[in-house]
């Protein structure tokens, strides 16, 4: 039952994207927040969806998969295009009722928003998340903090702590599927009850896989020991990453990117929020 | 006479309880293991037998007694990181449980864990990688998470890990207690190619009668004490003994001296199936010939 969950998600493929070194796509995914965050005008909105839609043409994901990647915030982009309806004064008086003013500059502010965050969350999904494995983006974000080290700061042991979590989901989705079954058998019941009586019953679930985590936790770290494991110090990789022509490519494109949102805003200022 | 690579003097080691109280695990242990041996440890749940394992891989420190690893005494007091780890490296260690030694979410990538922490470069890292998988006929899966595979599939990609660092002697602790008759079968092989073919010395602690009997050399332990210690078959004979350490004898062993017991012309030291039907089959024609 618990085992159909899909972890992180990740969709296998063979675009252009998914073979980008997965350092770059952080940066890039960086940059095109930032290039969000700068549109303020109609047509800079417009060319920021272009932007999107091609990027998700160029991933090769389906469109439904993409879309959905919006389910989780939609209360979010609700909530925020109400607020900015009902409270952002302006100039323009659209309607007015009793204590309610709607001017232009609230519905258009709306709007943008919530092309902002539909851009912001599809955009994320594209570049890292539907398209980086779970451990290239791990791996690379151990390699863009490296220069943290000078710091004193453990990235290496924050990565290998992030790897071992993801090594072991599965694992430990696959012992709560087992002591639920094994609850089950000596009669607890999951399904029914109120939802205090339902969290109730998940306590002797939670207990025993805790203290089996513990007792993984040990084995493990001594497994690592025999394996010579010290830290990150004197430790030699065995994939390296090397930048391609499309990885250079990709960052001027996202330069390029940037550059016309600022042009964009400057020369077309047409709905300016 | 071969060198001995791991010898244990006088050893004993006690677990302290929380009030203090110190419950002894081995007593006085002495053993020599021989390079390139296959040696199975055999004793009952408690015996010590892993808890000497850990003391070789110096996981744990001995109480009193000595300890010497490639004919130098270890003392890990007296130790650098690097020493520790270089004896680390040489003897590796598989656990029972396969799910508590992998590391990674790719297999090719716990392989290469143990290698990358001894700094090795990259490009000798992928080659040790895609030898010990292939090794362990793991070649396919290399790309693999670890969770899709089986229990015996997930052992021998710790054995490839363990391979990867090249280790001249590795400990199985209760490597195939975990896995079902196939997995089990799986690994027992590849245990008997290393010896075999690489020449790697292998200590194989236990509980199983029948993978014991695929060593060249038995030691059981009860209490934390030598009981016997020689070939499968001298050690085998000695039923009283091994039941009163709580160890059951194999089937074949059993069946053979209960008829020989009874009078039928039977060696008592046969182990596996195949000379049990030998022996049956040899009686049997020869009453034939009687009628």
């Amino acid at each position: 039952m618990l085992k159909d969950i899909t972890l992180g998600q990740f969709f296998p493929g063979n675009s252009v994207l998914h073979r980008l070194d997965p350092r770059v796509k952080i940066v890039i995914c960086i940059a095109y927040i930032v290039g969000i965050f700068l549109c303020n005008s109609l047509a800079a909105y417009i060319f920021l969806i272009a932007m999107t839609v091609l990027l998700m043409l160029i991933s090769q994901l389906p469109v439904k998969t993409v879309l959905k990647g919006i389910q989780p915030v939609v209360v979010i982009i609700i909530f925020t295009a109400v607020l900015n309806v009902f409270w952002r004064g302006g100039e323009t008086e659209l309607f007015s009722f009793w204590i309610i003013t709607i001017y232009l500059e609230g519905v258009t502010s709306a709007i943008f928003m919530m092309i902002r965050i539909i851009a912001l969350v599809i955009g994320t999904c594209i570049i890292l998340t539907y398209t980086t494995s779970p451990i290239a983006l791990t791996d690379a974000i151990e390699r863009l903090l490296s220069p943290l080290r000078i710091f004193k700061i453990p990235v290496h042991e924050f990565a290998m702590m992030m790897t071992i979590a993801l090594r072991f989901i599965p694992t430990l989705i696959e012992e709560t599927d087992k002591i639920m079954n094994a609850q089950k058998a000596r009669g607890s019941d999951f399904s029914t009850g109120s939802l205090a009586e339902r969290a109730k019953a998940l306590v002797p679930v939670l207990v025993p896989l805790f203290i089996s985590s513990f007792r993984r936790a040990d084995e493990l770290a001594v497994a690592m020991e025999c394996r010579c494991y010290r830290g990150g110090s004197g430790r030699t990789r065995m994939t390296q990453l090397h930048l391609a022509k499309r990885d250079f490519f990709s960052i001027l494109l996202t330069a390029l990117f940037i550059a016309s949102v600022l042009l964009i805003n400057q020369y077309f200022p047409i709905y300016v929020v | 006479m071969a060198e001995i690579v791991i010898k244990a003097e006088n050893l004993s080691f006690f677990y302290e309880e929380d009030d203090g109280a110190k419950i002894p695990v081995l007593q006085n242990f002495d053993l020599e293991i021989e390079k390139g041996s296959f040696v199975a440890l055999l004793g009952h749940n408690g015996s010590g037998k892993s808890t000497l394992a850990k003391l070789f891989n110096l996981i744990l420190t001995p109480e009193s007694g000595n300890l010497y690893l490639f004919g130098k005494r270890v003392d890990e007091n007296e130790m650098t990181d690097d020493e520790l780890f270089e004896i680390r490296r040489r003897i590796g260690m598989v656990f029972q449980n396969p799910d508590n030694q992998l590391v990674a979410t790719i297999v090719e990538e716990d392989v290469a864990f143990g290698p990358e922490n001894l700094g090795v470069p990259p490009k000798e890292i992928r080659q040790r990688v895609d030898d010990a998988l292939d090794f362990v006929k793991m070649k396919k899966f290399a790309r693999h998470s670890p969770h899709q595979l089986s229990g015996g599939q997930k052992q021998r990609v710790a054995i490839a890990g363990i391979l990867a660092c090249k280790p001249e002697v590795i400990i199985f602790d209760e490597s195939t207690a975990m896995l079902d008759p196939l997995g089990r079968a799986e690994v027992m092989s590849t245990i008997e190619t290393l010896n075999k073919e690489f020449g790697t010395t292998i200590v194989l602690i236990t509980h199983y009668m029948e993978e014991a009997t695929k060593a060249g050399r038995v030691v059981v332990i009860d209490n934390g004490k030598k009981l016997l210690d020689g070939t499968p078959k001298e050690v085998f004979k000695e039923t009283k003994i091994l039941r009163k350490a709580g160890l059951d004898i194999p089937q074949t062993t059993l069946l053979l001296q209960e008829l020989a017991d009874m009078g039928y012309d039977l060696p008592r030291n046969a182990l596996t199936p195949e000379e049990g039907a030998e022996a049956l089959a040899k009686i049997l024609s020869e009453k034939e010939k009687i009628k």
